[in-house]
């Protein structure tokens, strides 16, 4: 209970830091929806290519942006950590009596409810231009769940790498090196089908591709459950082992203080 | 009785620097004990180890009755802490740093609002609560953050250098804040400074730390007492003939501890007035050529010196040399 109690305390004052820069959120929103913009222009004859299967390429877009997004600001979830670290307010929590793991399970629920916004305002802009779920409400759900985990993941991994490394560099470094390859090394742009054969072989061990896969099958018109479900489970166990990392990277954080 | 603070023998090392290296003292509770040393010299890896941030080698300790290492969790809930690092949320208002650190210790609804109100108002900090703390001057977010030390009512705090880096009129006030803590809240506090100055204000008792190990330990006065007479400090002219100097002064009866550092000479007097000019007369029987001459009562410069062998001062710039 006071695990739950201080993990909701430190999603606040994040949440609350966020806010106040309105800026931040403006432009992690802009890139996604010029993305959405340009590669649905760009790539609309996609769907001319035997065996594409989606009807439009935005319709096939639209939920690989979502976790896309997600992606990327997990990735970015280090950050914080970092300023905190300088700034000796790490420290200062860890001192109180608060639980260690609220100390990330804060970070990664706020995480969690900012990708809930960010999903919606993309879903919600993209059936604007035209996109379509079929698989309706509870389609969007699961793709958001997908999206969640996926950033909740990377965000615990950022947040490892921060507590390891403790410089931003590290951090831009491997949002940049790492993050862009796995997006193209899954199914967020192109039907698995059609990549060439080492892509599918390195996107059935990606779990941008497993978030991709599961939350695009989700929204479709026919949904292959055992398809969402496997992915979902391999996703949910990705985030997990991520999540126990930081906590390790806590460990080792104290241990050279 | 039992100490509120005791520390035995802790030593920790950082990859190839031993930081502490058998360090122990014990502070009695309702008192200030100042840790008085220079940047290096292991306060705040104490520091650390106190308030559970670090973990020692060996060695054990125990802080407002709690084990250190066996029960963490009582000492952080006994213990206020104001690091060296302001660990304020400059991003959140005053008001907001204060709530979420009454909150993380348990604080919650009115006793919470009350508490919060109380702190700000006594720390002057009441017409700034809704400000981001990123406009606060320096002073205003060392208050904050000594405020924060105190929300949950801590027997012991840890002061780790609370007035580094402060204006002279800041560091006066907060000498005053820490003084009232000790008198009207019957806190016990532990401080650690690099200015000699603070410790003597402040302590009761005091130890010289230097290379992770306690050199001396009492009462200021103590401290100073124990080294009986004055001290002379002599500038030197020019360097090739300091070599001589040693040599004559010794010769002057009844001074004692002879040091030669760079172009200052020191040395300890039963009675200044009388030994300083024999002292010039054997300077200058021996070429040596002296620039000026101060005479004072003992300092806590003096025992820092007399302990470690090498003046305080010097013994940062050194440091600062080998960082270069």
């Amino acid at each position: 209970m006071t695990a739950f109690a201080d993990s909701w305390f430190m999603s606040q004052r994040d949440l609350r830091n966020l806010v106040r820069q309105p800026w931040w959120i403006a432009i992690s929103l802009a890139q996604p929806l010029v993305y959405l913009l340009l590669y649905s222009a760009v790539f609309r004859k996609v769907t001319e290519i035997p065996g594409f299967a989606a009807d439009s390429y935005i319709d096939f877009f639209a939920p690989g942006i979502v976790v896309l997004t997600a992606l990327f600001s997990g990735g970015w979830a280090g950050m914080n950590i970092i300023n905190d670290l300088d700034r000796g307010v790490l420290d200062r929590f860890l001192v109180s009596p608060v639980t260690r793991g609220a100390l990330i399970a804060g970070r990664l629920m706020q995480q969690a409810m900012v990708t809930i916004v960010q999903s919606l305002i993309i879903i919600l802009i993209a059936f604007a231009i035209g996109a379509h779920f079929p698989g309706g409400i509870v389609g969007v759900v699961l793709l958001i769940v997908a999206a969640i985990l996926l950033g909740g993941g990377f965000g615990a991994l950022s947040i490892a790498l921060a507590l390891v490394l403790r410089r931003e560099e590290s951090i831009i470094g491997a949002v940049q090196l790492l993050l862009l390859p796995l997006t193209f090394l899954s199914a967020v742009f192109m039907q698995r089908s059609l990549m060439p054969i080492w892509i599918q072989d390195v996107a059935r061990v990606n779990p941008v591709d497993w978030a991709a896969t599961a939350g695009r099958e989700a929204v479709s018109s026919s949904v292959d459950w055992s398809l969402v479900l496997s992915r979902g489970a391999l996703l949910l166990g990705f985030t997990l082992v991520c999540a126990w990392l930081a906590t390790r990277a806590f460990r080792a954080y104290q241990r050279s203080v | 009785m039992e100490s509120a603070i005791s520390a035995r023998d802790l030593v920790k090392t950082y990859k190839r620097v031993r930081a502490l290296d058998g360090l122990s003292f014990d502070v009695e509770a309702g008192t200030v004990f100042g840790l008085l040393g220079p940047n290096g010299a292991g306060k705040s890896t104490t520091v650390k180890i106190l308030t559970t941030l670090s973990r020692p080698d060996s060695g054990a300790a125990r802080v407002a009755g709690h084990d250190v290492l066996r029960q963490p969790d009582r000492v952080r809930r006994a213990i206020g802490v104001v690091a060296q690092r302001p660990g304020v949320d400059i991003e959140a208002t005053g008001r907001e740093n204060l709530e979420l650190q009454g909150r993380l210790y348990g604080l919650r609804g009115r006793e919470l609002a009350t508490r919060v109100e109380s702190l700000l108002e006594r720390f002057r900090l009441d017409e700034a609560a809704r400000r981001i703390v990123r406009t606060y001057s320096g002073g205003m977010q060392r208050r904050l953050d000594l405020a924060m030390g105190l929300v949950h009512r801590p027997a012991v705090l840890l002061l780790d250098e609370p007035t580094t880096g402060l204006d002279p009129e800041i560091r006066v006030e907060m000498w005053a804040e820490i003084e009232r803590l000790v008198r009207d809240e019957g806190l016990t506090i532990l401080l650690t400074t690099h200015y000699l100055e603070e410790a003597d204000h402040l302590a009761a008792r005091l130890a010289i730390i230097d290379r992770g190990t306690v050199v001396a330990e009492g009462s200021p006065e103590e401290l100073k007492s124990e080294l009986m007479g004055d001290s002379v400090v002599v500038e030197l002219g020019r360097p090739e003939a300091n070599g001589n100097a040693t040599g004559a002064i010794e010769r002057v009866p009844g001074v004692r501890e002879i040091a030669l550092d760079g172009q200052t000479l020191r040395a300890r007097v039963p009675d200044g007035a009388t030994a300083v000019p024999a002292m010039l007369g054997a300077l200058e029987g021996a070429g040596v050529e002296v620039q000026a001459v101060t005479v004072a009562r003992p300092s806590l410069d003096d025992v820092y010196l007399r302990h470690t062998g090498r003046a305080f001062g010097a013994r940062d710039r050194d440091r600062e040399e080998d960082a270069r």
